[in-house]
């Protein structure tokens, strides 16, 4: 077997491909089913000369790695869910201080400890409303082990260019499952670096927007002494009370991501042209969809697949515009109805959707798609 | 020379700062900014992390690489600076509920690892940003706001948590004792390793009206009153200790430091297959 | 190629999660297309496991077992929780201590997994490798050479030749079974 072609985990593909993104920090705390991502980062970072820290909790996980990452360092923690909702405030953090950081979440059985060994997409709304206030959240779902190396390095470079977290919103399926995958070339992928300043200290405004909102960014140590807060600011970064300040800071922030839609938003189709119904599907449970599809169309049941890649921000306009020529959405997810009430809010003026729900801990089956399709019918 | 210190270390134009009258914070914010300078510590260099209080507010006014993270998270952020980057000087200031309530866990772990920060806590004995509500320092029965009948907790001995931690350096000042702190500061930046200096801090709009402490004289007075040094105390009885605390070097004990046992990792996998 | 879906089950411990990662890596060393998942309970020893493979020429969407050609069971408990969905003419590969009701129509291939590592080997560790070289005998779902060179290269060093011996007992084991 090639180096190239291999037999991956879906967790290992996350640290190939932060890796590859150019993570040099990892830290973290162990959580069932994200795990391996923390084992293999500890194994391999120090190999290329990267730090890995075992925290005390998965607050500390995250907050070390926005420290790092001040430094100038790509970094990233992983965890599921009960650990996703401990680093909400943190998250937060990132997003008004513009820090660059990856964070995974392995989804599994909730609420609480919930099923710990099981899948789950119970965390889609958590990654959006998590933590508190008005902030920009970028998303992605991958449903593959070869999507999961790809989107990781995407996180880490929507991170630097964009100067926020990013969230992988993984599955226990996707995680723990082997596939066959070809690993790109280095000079295939493409890596970006966040923008730092060359002007002179004393000019140096480190909250001062870039056209594209985004201000440059400095490492600490690197000559361009500045202060980082949670609280608003202005652009040299010291606290401001001023209402005016604060309204602009806030709706940057969101502008960011809302002005670059187009930059940021992906999303996979498969047989639309002609369906009549789609399958709104994310995560593993796009592969059941894709199984379905195949049984379906054998039947001649045109059937096709709406598959999200970016989560959030939501492919909102792709999606309204198909709505329209199809009779039907069938949503299913591993959950009581999360995402389903994007596709709802957009999509109930022009079809009707369907909601497919399954929490018991095991993935959707193709068959039972294609029993709800042909229920529905 | 006050004025050059502020001058050199502070940003002058975000001055004056939001500390009450009377409240002992900028003195041993002043007394850190000495230790720095006595050090000659390259400011590019030189990175100062804080949670979230009245005592974390202190960065901000500092012209280093500054910041101000969650409450309770400092020395979390702080471990991911150092680790990332060991060239940096970390030093971290915390208040007493930031660092012993809601960062317990960071601090004791932060102990434990020993890893090169030198942390500072502001204790005031009461929440002050958010009012006077009563903190894990608050001595026991007296009154805060949320111990409106007096306060039945224990409180922590921070020194003493830090050194059963694994703290490599422990000491104690106050605001009237600056000199103090500002010398075991420098020894604290200096020793390789986890160290932690309690500079206690009077805080007379909260605690000390709460408590009939007095004003900002009182409180000063009274920490000069009740410190001792661990010279005298060698020398004293149980009697005499009554109701006192010690003040100046309480541990000194070198071990190995975090990073550089994580550099030895890095160093023993050079050349071996990956 | 048609797909070939495969379940393997024991207990904790016995060596499947490694089982079904070392099959999926010897399809992709004849050229095909493998997926591997696994479920599992809190117990690291002991409980039900399972560990699935499927192998295809085409690209695998679904990534779980649908209608099982080949269970294997180690343990009755995992054989009890994991006998769904095996196809009517599935294969069923068991170790002699797992018993079967008499209604089952499928092809049972039973032998002596668990005891030929522990008492001909000395070394339960290898039960899983055993079991590796008595499936593919059955099902070839994998060529001879692929599957010792994924044996080999998971295993730890100093261990090839007892591996290499477990497979082969595997593979005679089941040529017992077959010739029944």
């Amino acid at each position: 077997m090639s180096n190239k072609v291999r037999l991956m985990q879906g967790n290992e593909a996350c640290v190939e491909g932060a890796i590859a993104a150019g993570m040099k920090f990892y830290a973290g705390y162990p959580i069932t089913p994200s795990t391996e991502i923390a084992e293999i980062s500890a194994e391999r970072l120090p190999r290329i000369g990267g730090k890995f820290i075992q925290m005390e909790d998965e607050i500390a996980g995250i907050a070390a790695a926005i420290g790092a990452s001040l430094t100038g360092a790509k970094t990233m923690t992983a965890t599921s869910g009960p650990g996703f909702s401990l680093k909400q405030e943190n998250i937060g953090y990132a997003c008004i201080a513009e820090i660059p950081v990856v964070v995974v979440n392995v989804q599994r059985g909730g609420p609480s400890t919930g099923q710990p060994t099981s899948p789950a997409q119970g965390d889609m709304m958590q990654a959006k409303w998590g933590t508190h206030g008005d902030h920009p959240v970028i998303a992605l779902c991958p449903s593959s082990v070869r999507e999961t190396f790809d989107l990781t390095i995407r996180a880490f470079n929507l991170a630097e260019k964009y100067r926020m977290p990013v969230l992988l919103m993984m599955d226990e399926v996707i995680g723990h499952m082997r596939e066959k995958i070809e690993i790109p070339n280095a000079s295939e992928i493409e890596i970006v670096d966040r923008k730092r300043p060359s002007c002179p200290a004393e000019d140096y405004l480190p909250f001062k927007p870039e056209a594209n909102l985004v201000p440059l960014m400095a490492d600490f140590g690197a000559g361009y002494r500045y202060h980082v807060t949670g609280l608003v600011h202005d652009e040299t970064g010291f606290p401001s009370n001023s209402t005016d300040i604060a309204d602009k800071l806030i709706r940057r922030l969101v502008d960011k991501v809302e002005l670059n839609k187009e930059d940021i938003i992906t999303w996979e189709e498969e047989n639309t042209e002609d369906a009549d119904i789609i399958i709104f599907a994310y995560g593993c449970v796009a592969r059941a969809a894709k199984t379905a599809i195949k049984i379906l169309r054998e039947k001649g049941i045109k059937v096709g697949l709406f598959r999200p890649i970016t989560v959030w921000p939501f492919p909102e306009e792709r999606l309204i515009e198909l709505s329209k020529s199809v009779k039907t959405i069938i949503a299913p997810e591993m959950n009581l109805g999360q995402m389903v009430l994007e596709v709802e809010r957009l999509c109930n003026k022009h079809t009707k959707i369907e909601r497919l729900n399954k929490v018991n801990g095991e993935i959707i089956y193709p068959e039972e798609i294609v029993a709800k399709i042909e229920e529905v019918l | 020379m006050p004025s050059q210190l502020v001058d050199k270390y502070f940003r002058a134009e975000d001055l004056p700062q939001i500390w009450c009258p009377g409240c002992g914070h900028g003195i041993i914010t002043r007394a850190i900014t000495v230790a720095i300078e006595q050090l000659g510590l390259e400011p590019d260099k030189v990175c100062v992390v804080s949670g979230i209080g009245c005592s974390s507010r202190a960065p901000g006014y500092l012209d280093f690489n500054t910041l101000h993270t969650t409450h309770g998270r400092a020395l979390a952020f702080a471990t991911g600076i150092k680790l990332a980057n060991p060239d940096l000087k970390v030093i971290v200031i915390m208040g007493d509920g930031d660092s012993t309530a809601i960062g317990g866990n960071h601090f004791i772990h932060a102990c434990r690892r020993n890893i090169d920060l030198t942390t500072i806590i502001f204790n005031n004995n009461i929440y002050g940003m958010t009012g006077g509500q009563y903190s894990p320092l608050t001595p026991k029965f007296d009154k805060g706001t949320t111990a409106p009948y007096g306060n039945i907790d224990r409180p922590f001995d921070i020194c003493d948590l830090a050194s059963g931690a694994g703290a490599t350096y422990v000491g104690r000042g106050t605001s009237y004792h600056a000199n103090v702190v500002t010398s075991l500061v420098k020894k604290g930046i200096m020793n390789d390793g986890f160290s932690l200096i309690e500079a206690i801090s009077g805080c007379p709009t909260y605690y000390g009206r709460k408590n009939k402490k007095g004003g900002p004289v009182d409180m000063m007075q009274w920490q000069k009153d009740n410190a001792v040094t661990v010279t005298a105390a060698a020398k004293m009885t149980p009697e005499q200790l009554e109701g006192k605390f010690l003040i100046g070097e309480l541990k000194n004990k070198p071990e190995p430091e975090y990073t550089k046992e994580y550099q030895k990792i890095i160093d023993n996998l050079k050349g071996s297959d990956i | 190629m048609e797909k070939h879906e495969v379940r393997l089950s024991g207990s904790g411990g016995q060596g499947l999660l490694l089982a079904g990662i070392i099959l999926a890596e010897a399809a992709i060393l004849d050229g095909k297309n493998a997926v591997q998942t696994q479920s599992y309970g809190p117990e690291a020893r002991g409980g039900a496991s399972k560990s699935e493979v499927l192998i295809s020429e085409d690209v695998i969407d679904f990534p779980k077992v649908r209608v099982c050609d080949v269970l294997l069971s180690l343990t009755q408990k995992s054989y009890e929780q994991y006998n769904h969905g095996l196809k009517e003419d599935g294969i069923l590969i068991l170790d002699s201590s797992v018993t079967v009701d008499a209604s089952v129509k499928n092809r049972i291939f039973s032998m002596p997994i668990i005891e030929t590592a522990a008492k001909v080997l000395g070394k339960p560790m290898v039960t899983n490798i055993v079991a590796l070289g008595a499936i593919v005998e059955v099902t070839k779902l994998v060529s001879d050479a692929s599957l010792e060179a994924a044996v080999l290269s998971r295993v730890p060093k100093g261990t090839e030749e007892l591996n290499k011996r477990a497979l082969s007992l595997g593979y005679e084991i089941a040529r017992q079974s077959m010739n029944k």
